[in-house]
């Protein structure tokens, strides 16, 4: 069972260069391979790859959907530099990006650090964190919006402690909503990342904590020293993760919010999908997501160049 | 001493701490279960001070739910099937045989995977009206599968990449074409990965909202995620209809989640150490 499962976790990425060589020399390709590869990339590109395209081409036009699009240059852009709920959604965005990646990352590591060692009752406790991550954020928001009803859950304990002046309608008012959005879009993710760092703790060879020990290194030494360095593959695809999931975050907040109220808890993906479907300004909404794609590509190509410089 | 002494601190704290995580959905579940006077009389923190299973039958039938749940069923089986079926053909192909441009090709539907969906929205859901298929499951069986490929195909060339070339060595020599082994030698060996994939990619689709609102418009089209929204707006103040509603919306997937749990996690973590 486990070795089937070292295996999965081991899944590796492609090799460089050598992938073992199978065909005999002259022997010409079977069209059978090929179509086992051109029929899903077709798929691929008719889905994924052409919208792509045409995504950035929209966001140079004006277009209300119903006639052809105009091309207008980077007037989009330009309006969007001046549109004060678009630098609203870019901060609460960023904010978005540093709360929730930052305490996910934090909560998921010092969780799975907590549970990384095989003992008694240590697959319940896993479980509890994680059950939440089979929820679909939908769910996840509905069973939220109970806590956070007025005379819901959150006033009760409030009360409960005798702290009763600070309750407020924690979704409709623009000073909390942000954060009323941010809770239950955390409780979600720090039972998926500490999944992700179990994994690579898992993965850490024990001899060199063994090593470590024998040179008297205490736990705080051996966590800095041995751990940390050693999940630093683990640390790329979290960070590649909370970046992607914080700026694809829509359900949640969509589902809580939409967006409001004024604005107040507006990220760019829920700014992005409203100036589309429901303002129908389809050229504009689409600089907006071209700028989405814009930051996930900015903030995973700055990671991966510090982590080779660090390398070399 | 001392350590039974931590041992019990951890089992404390961590008991408390896995208490709250539940919480909110335990919550939920007795919500679901009590009447809508009882809520109205002592307000939805309170203790239930009543118990129903109506809400259930509300949601179910009133609310659509039965509708909304064959629709998901209708979208998530087939786009896993397709999806695993036309990745782990690209992965054979891609891991098993010198294809030329494979890692171009392979890098290049994970990327794909990784684009944030918003720039597809709009093209998406124009190329869906103008194929005829806007506001149909089968628009959505497509984008799933699509959007899908990447991720798909990246964990299968790397799980396949490392099987034994022996026994492929042997199917060859046999007379077997690509096919032949493809079918009959590496995807019954692939079999551990695929389902790890499949529980993971049961719940993503399952769980989606933002293509299903996308291409979608009709209410009788909409799969469960989108569907418990609308139900939020059909029975403003009956916290109890809603509740029972998010309680069946969370069954299949918790289901999935408790029948491949192995699977499951083993396949959340590809990601960790890929």
């Amino acid at each position: 069972m486990t070795s089937v499962d070292e295996r999965v976790l081991a899944a590796q990425p492609p090799a460089p260069a050598n992938t073992r060589p199978r065909r005999r020399r002259g022997k010409p390709l079977s069209p059978l391979l090929v179509a086992f590869v051109l029929v899903p990339f077709a798929v691929e590109s008719i889905w994924v790859f052409w919208p792509a395209l045409q995504g950035f081409w929209f966001s140079l036009t004006r277009w209300d959907g119903l006639e052809p699009p105009t091309y207008i240059g980077f007037d989009n852009y330009a309006e969007l530099a001046g549109d004060a709920t678009f630098r609203g959604a870019l901060i609460n965005t960023v904010l978005w990006l540093v709360l929730f990646g930052g305490l996910s990352v934090i909560g998921g590591f010092g969780m799975a650090l907590i549970l990384q060692r095989e003992r008694r009752g240590v697959g319940f406790y896993r479980a509890a964190l994680f059950t939440p991550v089979v929820f679909s954020l939908v769910v996840t928001a509905l069973v939220w919006r109970v806590f956070y009803q007025p005379d819901g859950v959150a006033d009760e304990l409030l009360r409960a402690v005798g702290l009763e002046h600070l309750i407020r309608p924690w979704l409709a008012d623009p000073e909390t909503a942000l954060y009323a959005v941010i809770l239950p879009a955390l409780w979600r993710q720090i039972g998926y990342v500490m999944v992700l760092y179990l994994a690579g703790l898992k993965a850490i060879d024990p001899a060199l904590h063994e090593a470590a020990k024998m040179d008297g290194a205490n736990n705080w030494q051996r966590l800095r020293n041995v751990t940390i360095p050693q999940l630093k593959g683990v640390n790329a695809v979290v960070l590649s993760v909370i970046v992607i999931d914080s700026l694809r975050s829509f359900d949640i907040v969509w589902s809580l919010t939409k967006g409001g109220p004024y604005h107040s808890s507006e990220l760019l993906s829920t700014y992005m999908y409203s100036t589309a479907f429901q303002s129908l300004r389809l050229g504009y909404a689409s600089a907006i997501a071209v700028v989405i794609f814009v930051l996930a590509l900015a903030v995973i190509l700055g990671y991966l160049v510090r982590a080779f410089r660090e390398d070399a | 001493m001392i350590r039974a002494l931590r041992t019990g601190t951890f089992h404390l704290g961590m008991g408390l701490l896995s208490l709250l995580w539940l919480a909110p959905i335990l919550w939920v579940v007795i919500m679901s279960t009590r009447t809508f006077d009882d809520i109205a009389a002592n307000g939805v923190g309170s203790l239930p001070h009543s118990f129903t299973l109506d809400t259930y039958s509300q949601a179910w039938t009133d609310g659509g739910e039965l509708r909304a749940l064959i629709n998901s069923m209708l979208v998530t089986v087939p786009s896993v099937a397709l999806s695993l079926v036309l990745a782990a053909l690209a992965a054979f192909a891609l891991s098993r045989y010198r294809i030329p441009g494979r890692r171009t090709i392979l890098l290049l539907m994970l990327a794909g995977n990784l684009l944030p969906p918003q720039i597809l929205l709009i093209p998406v859901s124009k190329f869906s009206e103008l194929t005829g298929t806007f506001d149909t499951l089968y628009a959505l069986i497509a984008v799933q599968v699509g959007f899908g490929l990447g991720f798909y195909t990246f964990v299968l060339h790397g799980f396949m990449r490392d099987l034994p070339n022996e026994i492929q060595e042997a199917a060859t020599i046999d007379g077997a074409g690509p096919g032949q082994i493809f079918a009959r030698v590496i995807l019954p060996l692939t079999r551990p990965a695929l389902a790890a994939l499949g529980a993971l990619s049961f719940t993503w689709i399952f769980n989606d909202l933002l293509w299903a609102i996308t291409v979608l418009r009709t209410d009788d089209n909409m799969p469960v995620t989108p569907a418990l929204l609308a139900l939020q707006g059909q029975f403003v103040s009956s916290w109890n209809v809603i509740a029972a509603g998010t309680v069946i919306a969370a069954v299949p997937t918790l289901l999935v989640f408790l029948r491949f749990q192995r699977h499951f996690v083993s396949g959340l973590a590809i990601g960790a150490v890929k």
